[in-house]
């Protein structure tokens, strides 16, 4: 069968249902099209192409004995290289982790294999997940379909342009800061973070803990509901995963919400956001209007973004958030010491602290020194009141922000970005202009809440053009509905990028 | 405005990476400027706010005190960069660094 790549994951676990193509097949459709992306893209850090088709074969023999494997039956998927796996390896994209087998499979991952997926392989990333454009990667930088001059985004730079490749129908990813979202407006795909606590972190490398959390990269919003489904749920292996019962999101997404209310937060409609940006976001408003939602305007004045007069942006969220990350950063990456796993200094130590010092300023690539650093030192003796505690108490305020809009509606509509995707090097120079990537994206993390990001149209220069709808706490089935419901009012969907990358 | 240079090398030893005086230079600029915008939080009255750690606030989730499966001390093992038996093989523990 032709054309396999086109096809979205759940037309593909349907085609492949129906006998009109083996998961051998479409696993070897993938292959290929990895083969002839590959040299341009640069999304993979592993492909596991033998096991992937022993997988497949083994789907495809037990369709044949009548087996029902589950709703991902033969579909092939990537998954970040921060998820672990007994097969392979999970590099986080770390010269401290680029030999590490995992002994365990996270419980994402093998809840997709439970389903019936087939896993392509590892894909590239932010070092940690530390960074916006995948250019924190110790390995190689993932290069954006639509363009290969620009940033994928990031951390999950590698699953949103293997997604927008089709070198792969769909991917996981995670989010911290934005990192699913981000990259899945940088390269016209949709991707969604859920609620912490819906899916467990357990196999995740950890970078902030209480802010990580896993979620589904694909073509359109009916596929993300269906990732979403199969790996939520509670897990005794993470003790933060919420005990909720997991409703069916992929039978429910296609059903349109009556009287929906649309918020618009005035905050994100200010000069911060590009022109080209908000013209897409006012058209998302008239699409929702003319699908009989009202937009209601709404305010997160501790989300608001502040320009002095000479342009700089700032804002109490981005503060707030990287004090909270670093911090959890600097305790999680803790760990890498070069004694238990990982890399270890060659040079000569004379005790066990030279060689952790060596081990870490070898390993570690300068974001990840950077945030571990700064962690360190806001959770100092003397500092932790005037910044981590601070931030924290912030952090109330942000959420609290989020509670008092949904009194008055059930989602909001916000850019995903303040504008496409950037060229290759122009903010590595300066570490405070790739933090501000990320002002429309990271008040959510902080407060916990599920977002959902997906194509608005194309700019002016042809790039994708990202939207994002916040939902409160456990309102996934809310999320996806609304956004199938902007898919089909506005037409703006499954976007291809348009020169092949072959 | 840069943080001081003694300062830099002070958080470089708490968080054992060990740093070129390069290095120390660059994230002197840098970590200053980010501890810039950290400040921006002082603008806000945060007087009466109860501190949010997490955004879920489960409390007190407990297991089953049962012995359950674990690694075993080769899988343990597997990735250890020195080993010695069934243990993790290191520098010695006591020497001069701070």
């Amino acid at each position: 069968m032709s054309g396999v790549p086109d096809l979205s994951a759940v037309e593909l676990r349907n085609a492949i249902a129906g006998g009109d193509v083996s998961s051998v097949e479409a696993t070897r459709a993938y292959l290929t099209s990895i083969e002839q992306a590959e040299p341009n893209i640069q999304a993979f850090n592993e492909v596991h192409a033998d096991r992937a088709l022993e997988r497949a074969q083994a789907a495809d023999d037990g369709r044949a004995r009548g087996e029902d494997l589950g709703p991902l039956d033969g579909v092939p998927i990537a998954v970040k290289d921060n998820l672990c796996t007994t097969f392979g390896r999970t590099t986080c994209a770390s010269k401290m982790l680029a030999d590490f087998r995992a002994p365990y499979t996270a419980t994402a991952v093998r809840k997709l294999e439970d389903a019936g997926a087939v896993i392509l392989g590892k894909t590239n990333m932010d070092e940690f997940a530390m960074g916006s454009s995948t250019e924190h990667s110790a390995f190689r930088p993932t290069r954006n379909p639509w363009d290969l001059s620009r940033v994928p985004g990031g951390s999950s730079g590698g699953s949103a342009a293997a997604v927008a490749a089709r070198e792969a129908p769909a991917a996981l990813g995670s989010d911290t800061g934005g990192s699913i979202r981000q990259p899945a407006a940088f390269c016209g795909v949709v991707g969604f973070k859920p609620t912490y606590g819906r899916v467990s972190r357990y196999g995740l490398v950890a970078f902030g803990s209480s802010l990580d959390q896993i979620g589904p990269l694909a073509r359109d919003v009916a596929d993300c509901a269906l990732l979403t489904q199969v790996i939520s749920g509670h897990d005794p292996a993470d003790s933060t995963s919420v005990p909720n019962d997991v409703p069916d999101y992929a039978a429910s997404v296609h059903t349109p919400i009556e009287g929906l209310r649309v918020g618009w937060p005035k905050e994100f409609y200010t000069g911060a956001l590009g022109p080209g940006t908000r013209q897409a976001l006012e058209k998302a408003a008239d699409a929702y209007r003319g699908a009989g939602a009202q937009i209601v305007e709404v305010s997160l004045p501790h989300s608001r973004i502040d320009i002095d007069d000479e342009g700089n942006l700032s804002s109490y969220a981005v503060s707030c958030y990287y004090i909270v990350c670093m911090a959890e950063a600097s305790s999680n990456l803790a760990r890498y010491d070069g004694v238990h796993y990982g890399h270890r200094t060659a040079a000569h130590a004379g005790d066990i602290v030279e060689m952790y010092s060596k081990t870490r300023a070898e390993g570690f690539g300068e974001e990840v020194k950077r945030r571990v650093m700064l962690g360190t030192y806001t959770l100092s003796a003397g500092y932790y009141d005037a910044y981590y505690n601070k931030a924290l108490k912030v952090r109330r305020l942000i959420k609290n922000d989020f509670d008092a809009a949904f009194e008055r509606c059930d989602v909001l509509l916000c850019p995903a970005t303040p504008s496409p995707a950037f060229a290759f090097g122009e903010k590595t120079a300066d570490p405070i202009q790739m933090y501000l990537a990320d002002i429309y994206t990271i008040s959510l993390n902080l407060a916990g809440l599920p977002g959902l990001s997906l194509p608005a149209g194309l700019s002016n220069e042809g790039l994708p053009i990202g939207l994002q709808l916040i939902g409160p706490a456990l309102s996934e089935e809310t999320v996806l509905r609304a956004g199938r419901m902007y898919e089909l009012a506005s037409g703006v969907t499954r976007l291809t990028p348009p020169q092949k990358t072959a | 405005m840069p943080i001081d240079l003694d300062l830099v090398r002070h958080i470089g030893r708490l968080s054992r990476i060990e740093l070129t005086e390069e290095q120390v230079k660059t994230f002197s600029r840098q970590l200053g400027a980010i501890l810039g915008h950290f400040d921006k939080l002082q603008e806000l009255d945060t007087e009466n706010v109860e501190p949010m750690a997490h955004a879920v606030e489960l409390s007190n989730v407990l297991a089953d005190d049962e012995p359950a499966e674990s690694l075993t001390p080769d899988e343990a093992l597997a990735n250890a960069p020195q080993r010695d038996g069934d243990f993790f093989r290191v520098p010695k523990v006591i020497g001069d660094s701070q």
